[in-house]
């Protein structure tokens, strides 16, 4: 029996009931890694030895009848930023080279107190700053349905590992799509919570404002279980808001949806063509689908990277490799020095967005810039308040375009920039969104957003479940 | 020529029991090195900070002393340089360019009689680790280590308008500060480093130049004197003051350039995106009210009305509220305020070490306490030793700690009342000095030479009253 093909319910079923063993599933998954990632390279560090240790107390646990928790057996890969008790954590930079955190991000403690298994850390974009998983110090992630192609990014090694039958389930972190734009490339399910929905201590911070931790999976399911086990509030976080809710994979109830007229007009026909067939199936099971229009959307991308630059440049000012980082003899030099030559360690992608924030925060531009960036964010924030009076969800393509060839766009920053124009609008405004499979075009995949209001995270999952079903489409490659 | 000087002062919240943004100890002093850290002082990646909300209690207080108004929102903002003292390379602190957000704006204290100065704000922020240079100068070390045990520690920063001409004036205003800090009970500044305060001055309309690294109130004073005499005579002289910061030279006692360059910084201050903006609301700052200590001003009326003293004697021991305790507490053992003031204020400041004034514990090396000035105070009164003993007795005090009555009964300083003892000592004296036995029978000024001379003879022990009873009453004989 092929166990690393089972979705997480059926895992941690499995394994309560004795089925097989938790060792056993992760042997599977170990071997499995050890025979795709020559190939995908979704992988960071492998935490093999300790998986099969905490399998091993798993299998203990249960034979003695002693509880365990709703996700009990199944293995996780979390994004290498996101902060694991004794585990490298680098962000795919020599910044964080030797980098051990001596501390559980919230979501990791709360994953295992779930009774989950973490398999590995996952390639990411240096610091989470990429749409392709390219700028990473230990090599590109390749999309398993065409190892020519990118993943998407930043969280790329995420949504490879859970399309390349890994893992089952996978945390990465969202600031301007990194979590729906590589479920979208890699046909797997990536939903982006509600700005404060999930606590960010522990998350390596690219542009706090912006960010989220968001779970994979093959399954609509699967992510709102992950979804559980993660969300609410956290006395670590002032940005969290209270109120959880238990998240079921969804009812059929019809929906109201309004499809962004904004978005597919800008997206490759063959895109928005999946979009329109979509959204025939949603009405198909009684949905209403009607085209919307939200103007303000022109100015999100401007006004992301003016906000995430700016954030960025000041969170990254700590990585001076004076207190942990790499390998760096200080003798020799005075301090401005020293930090100047270590810095010049960062990517170029992360050097250039450090440059833009400096610039955008510096003194006389602020209101030309980050004032006004976040004047547009109001604008945002109430146009699309507006728009969730009438609809319950938004849908749009997740990605403009296919998954591109690894490469095509590493020389033009601008046009990688662009990729991003469809998911940094629920960034800004802070709704929840999600990716979810909507069909292939020849063997690329492409992925429906859909969008709803602040903490409506379950009128998403209904509708993702609803295409989910209509659609039945496939969800891992032959690898 | 015109002189303006402004200030910031730093004031640590020592009153709090955690940092601003962890619950690591705000009491650093004395730990080994970066042991009192955490992942979010230390700014580890992925520590997120959390708002100690006692220190917002605190620094609004400071607020409201100062008379300063209270927003109704509060927010933190990063200010972005790289120092190696900064475990993040930002500081949280708050920044009213975009729209108040610090706790307190627009203030004004009466800092002497007839003299103000207007607060531009108060604001709350975190403390930078300590550099320890490996000689103990920076100027002269080849490295220097970092402690952070000290990065995050709650820091209230005070800023005046310009609004001095003369350093005495800061002086009187720090002491105010210090006074008000004290008796609100959230700084000990008593504590090395625990008030800080650096200075702006210009003169005659030129160029503002910052004073940095003086570590005590007097030697602000003394560096803005400096300072005056430095930029008046390069006026004189047509020579452009520069727009620089000086650091002040403890043992040369004087101010010098510093020696690295400092660039005009741009900090690109912006919201701190993991603190939401703190909504204070509007009943906020009077709950503040209602929560405060008395405050010196307060105080000083109470002791005057209360107590009977005079309004000097009151702000003497109001200005250090460790002697304002002190008096109060000897009170609780002996109720005669008058009479504690006075030793206190009179008798005992003669023993305070200026030095140890300036460490800020005026008592610290004394061994004495309330108990002590109340005991002396009583046995005064009842009239157990007079007022010439009971001085001395009380230099005694201070040095071994005795209480004053043991004291009187071993050197028998008892005063001597009994007649015939003293008449045995009047008669000495009149046979020793007949001479002026002589004189002082026509000239009565004279009788307070052989006065002298009895108190002399009994160690100024004799009662003065029947001491002169007696040689008044032998004259005539």
């Amino acid at each position: 029996m092929q166990l690393y093909r089972l979705d997480s319910a059926q895992v941690a079923a499995g394994i309560r009931n004795r089925d097989f063993s938790a060792e056993e599933y992760v042997q599977q998954l170990l071997e499995r890694i050890e025979k795709v990632e020559p190939k995908v390279n979704a992988f960071i560090t492998v935490t093999g030895g300790l998986a099969l240790e905490r399998a091993r107390w798993l299998d203990r646990r249960i034979k003695d009848g002693e509880q365990v928790g709703p996700l009990a057996g199944v293995a996780v890969s979390i994004k290498d930023n996101i902060c694991v008790n004794g585990t490298k954590t680098t962000c795919a930079s020599k910044m964080l080279d030797n980098f051990v955190p001596p501390y559980d991000a919230t979501v990791v403690k709360t994953l295992f107190d779930a009774g989950a298994i973490l398999i590995g850390k996952t390639n990411l974009d240096e610091f989470a700053m990429g749409s392709t998983t390219e700028f990473s110090r230990k090599g590109a992630t390749r999309n398993p349905w065409d190892i020519a192609r990118v993943p998407g990014g930043s969280s790329g090694g995420s949504a490879a590992s859970v399309a390349a039958l890994e893992c089952a389930l996978s945390l990465g972190s969202d600031t301007g799509g990194s979590v729906r734009c590589p479920a979208s490339f890699c046909s797997v399910v990536g939903l982006k919570p509600t700005y404060g929905l999930v606590s960010r201590y522990g998350l390596i911070s690219y542009a706090n404002s912006l960010e989220q931790i968001g779970p994979f999976g093959r399954t609509v399911a699967d992510v709102s279980a992950m979804l559980n086990a993660i969300a609410g509030h956290d006395e670590r976080d002032h940005t969290t808001a209270g109120g959880k809710q238990h998240y079921t994979s969804g009812s059929d109830k019809p929906l109201r949806i309004g499809i962004v007229k904004e978005f597919t007009e800008g997206a490759d026909p063959d895109v928005s063509k999946i979009v329109y067939s979509s959204a025939e199936k949603l009405e198909g099971i009684g949905c209403k689908c009607d085209q919307v229009t939200c103007s303000s959307v022109e100015y999100a991308l401007a006004s992301y990277y003016t906000i995430a630059t700016a954030e960025a440049s000041s969170n990254l000012a700590r990585y001076d490799n004076m207190r942990y980082g790499f390998e760096m003899t200080p003798e020799g030099y005075e301090w401005n020095s020293y930090f100047a030559k270590a810095r010049s360690n960062f990517g170029e992608e992360v050097k250039r967005r450090i440059i833009l924030g400096s610039y955008v925060l510096s003194s006389g531009y602020y209101g030309k810039y980050y004032l006004k960036a976040q004047q547009v964010r109001s604008v945002l924030r109430k146009d699309f308040a507006s728009l969730f009076k009438q609809y319950d969800a938004l849908i749009g393509p997740t990605m403009p375009i296919l998954p591109f060839k690894i490469g095509e766009k590493l020389d033009d920053p601008l046009k990688m920039y662009l990729v991003d124009v469809d998911t940094v609008v629920a960034n800004l405004t802070g709704m929840p969104a999600i990716s979810v499979p909507a069909g292939f075009v020849g063997n690329l995949p492409v992925g429906l957003q859909i969008m709803a209001d602040n903490f409506q995270e379950q009128t998403i999952l209904d509708a993702a479940s609803m295409l989910e079903k209509s659609a039945g489409i496939q969800r891992s490659p032959d690898l | 020529m015109d002189t303006k000087i402004g200030l910031e002062v730093h004031c640590q919240l020592t009153g709090v029991r955690t940092k601003l943004f962890c619950s690591c100890h705000c009491d650093y002093r004395g730990r080994a090195p970066n042991s009192n850290v955490c992942p979010t002082c230390s700014g580890l990646p992925g520590a997120l900070p959390l708002l100690n909300k006692k220190s917002i209690e605190f620094a609004a207080m400071i607020s409201v002393a100062l008379g300063c108004r209270i927003p109704d929102e509060i927010a933190f903002y990063r200010k972005n340089y790289f120092y190696p003292d900064l475990p993040k390379n930002f500081q949280l602190t708050q920044y009213n360019a975009y729209g108040v957000t610090s706790i307190g704006v627009d203030g004004v204290l009466q800092y002497a009689d007839g003299k103000s100065v207007r607060i531009r704000r108060v604001q709350l922020e975190e403390d930078p680790g300590r550099l320890v240079y490996e000689t103990g100068s920076m100027e002269t070390s080849t490295y220097s280590l970092i402690d952070y045990n000290r990065a995050g520690v709650s820091l209230v920063e005070i800023v005046t308008e310009p609004d001095f001409v003369d350093p005495k004036d800061v002086r009187a205003f720090l002491d105010k500060i210090t006074s008000i800090v004290e008796h609100l009970g959230i700084c000990d500044t008593k504590l090395e480093g625990s008030v800080r305060c650096d200075a702006n001055i210009s003169i005659a309309g030129g160029n503002r130049v910052e004073i940095k690294n003086v570590s005590s109130f007097a030697d602000v004073e003394k560096a803005l004197r400096y300072e005056i005499t430095r930029q008046t005579t390069m006026v004189k002289r047509d020579i452009e003051v520069r727009a620089e910061t000086r650091h002040w030279d403890d043992s040369r006692k004087l101010t010098k350039e510093s020696r690295t360059k400092e660039e005009e910084q741009d900090y690109r201050y912006f919201p701190e995106p993991d603190i939401p903006t703190v909504v204070l609301g509007s009943g906020f700052a009077s709950q503040v009210v209602r929560s405060m200590p008395e405050l010196p001003d307060a105080r000083k009326e109470r002791f005057v009305s209360k107590y009977g003293l005079s309004a000097h004697v009151a702000q003497v021991l109001i200005d250090n509220k460790e002697l304002a305790d002190f008096f109060e507490s000897a009170l609780r053992s002996y109720n005669s305020p008058g009479e504690i003031a006075n030793w206190i204020v009179t008798d005992l400041m003669g023993f305070v070490d200026e030095r140890q004034k300036q460490a800020g514990s005026i008592l610290a090396g004394l061994k004495i306490g309330p108990e002590h000035i109340a005991e002396l105070a009583r046995i005064v009164d009842d009239g157990t030793i007079n007022r010439s003993t009971a001085k001395q007795i009380l230099a005694q005090v201070t040095k071994t700690g005795e209480m004053p009555a043991k004291i009187a009964r071993q050197t028998q300083a008892t005063k001597i009342d009994d007649t015939e003892e003293l008449a045995k000592v009047i008669d000495s004296v009149f046979k020793s000095e007949t001479g002026a036995i002589q004189d002082a029978k026509q000239n009565p000024n004279a009788v307070n030479f052989i006065f002298g001379k009895v108190m002399k003879a009994t160690n100024g022990r004799a009662d003065p009253k029947a001491a002169l009873d007696l040689i008044n009453k032998k004259l005539k004989d």
